[in-house]
């Protein structure tokens, strides 16, 4: 009989008893880092691309305004609307949004509030300086173009 | 009556996996990475209306003017141009004269970047515009202390070495007012093409 005939009694099926438990801590990973959105967009919203960008470190004094065509064109028209929060505004009432926004932070920190400007890259200039303009109102003079990474080919 | 003892219930967790998938993929696909990053700007205070505008008279040639019309096309210099990519060189020639080309800018410290759009210009082609700005800054910056354009927008201000090579690289003086600051000026634009 054969010498080289190995009595394999090793068993040849990987233990998958841990398996769940591995799922289950990428699970837990995806779930912490995952952040719901706040608001349902109600604009359309494709950014212009950048390179030179900068990350805010303090998510906490940042505000988001959104600038695009609306995306009920039948509704709401097809001309760039400003949208805060969950509704539109007009350019007037940024002022006031800034301002309640300001209210939820510290009073040492107030002037250090970053508004966070999404805007389509269809958008004309127009409407941006106006908002700009008012916010230069409201006296919140920290803004931030929010747009993607470009990737150079 | 006697109780049949089949041991201890075991539930089947094979399928558990299968679960645990499911609800894995249903975060990945859901995430959103937080995009928090931009171009940073900071306005100019509003006006004081007590008191009169500043008349301050620059001289032309330490302007550096880029017209952006409603149609998207430029005027840099009085000149059309017609690739933007072209831009950052230019702006880092104009600012790095030192009074050379009686054309370009006296001095870095004197130097200053107008940007003016229209109302009607789109938003895309300002943001490439003033990208376009900023990498010429962080480019120059960059070079003075010996690290790329990348490299010197990643420094920490928080760190003491880094604020070091980043307060160099703008030529801070005593005063903490930089001697070659970064002056991109976004003008008010202009009502031909209608909003």
């Amino acid at each position: 009989m054969s010498k080289f005939k190995k009595s394999s009694k090793a068993s040849q099926d990987i233990p998958t008893a841990a398996l769940p438990d591995i799922i289950f801590m990428l699970l837990f990973f995806f779930m912490v880092t995952t952040v719901l959105r706040e608001v349902e967009l109600l604009v359309n919203q494709q950014l212009p691309l950048a390179t030179q960008l900068k990350k805010i470190e303090r998510k906490s004094l940042v505000s988001y305004i959104y600038i695009g065509k609306p995306k009920n064109a039948k509704e709401f028209g097809v001309e760039p609307r400003v949208q805060v929060n969950d509704n539109f505004i007009g350019t007037k009432e940024i002022v006031q949004f800034v301002l309640t926004e300001k209210d939820k932070l510290d009073e040492s920190e107030r002037d250090q509030i970053t508004m966070s400007l999404k805007i389509d890259k269809e958008t004309k200039m127009g409407i941006v300086t106006d908002v700009q303009q008012e916010l230069k109102e409201a006296n919140a003079l920290k803004v931030l173009y929010n747009t993607p990474r470009k990737v150079d080919m | 009556m006697r109780r049949t003892n089949r041991g201890a219930g075991q539930i089947n967790s094979g399928s558990m996996a299968d679960i645990a998938f499911l609800l894995l993929i249903f975060f990945l696909v859901t995430t959103q990475i937080a995009t928090d990053k931009g171009i940073l700007i900071r306005l100019p205070p509003k006006p004081d209306p007590n008191e009169p505008p500043p008349d301050i008279k620059f001289n032309q040639r330490n302007i550096f003017k880029i017209l952006i019309n409603s149609q998207d096309k430029l005027l840099v210099e009085d000149e059309p141009l017609y690739d933007v990519s072209l831009l950052k060189d230019m702006v880092k020639k104009f600012v790095l004269n030192n009074g050379k080309d009686p054309n370009l800018s006296d001095s870095p410290s004197d130097a200053i970047v107008s940007i003016k759009a229209d109302r009607g210009t789109s938003y895309d082609i300002f943001i490439s515009v003033y990208d376009q700005c900023e990498a010429a800054y962080n480019e120059m910056y960059g070079e003075k202390v010996g690290l790329t354009a990348e490299e010197f927008r990643k420094l920490d201000r928080g760190d003491p070495d880094q604020k070091k090579l980043y307060d160099r690289a703008r030529e801070i003086d005593e005063n903490g007012k930089p001697q070659f600051p970064k002056q991109i000026s976004i003008a008010e634009p202009t009502k031909y093409g209608g909003s």
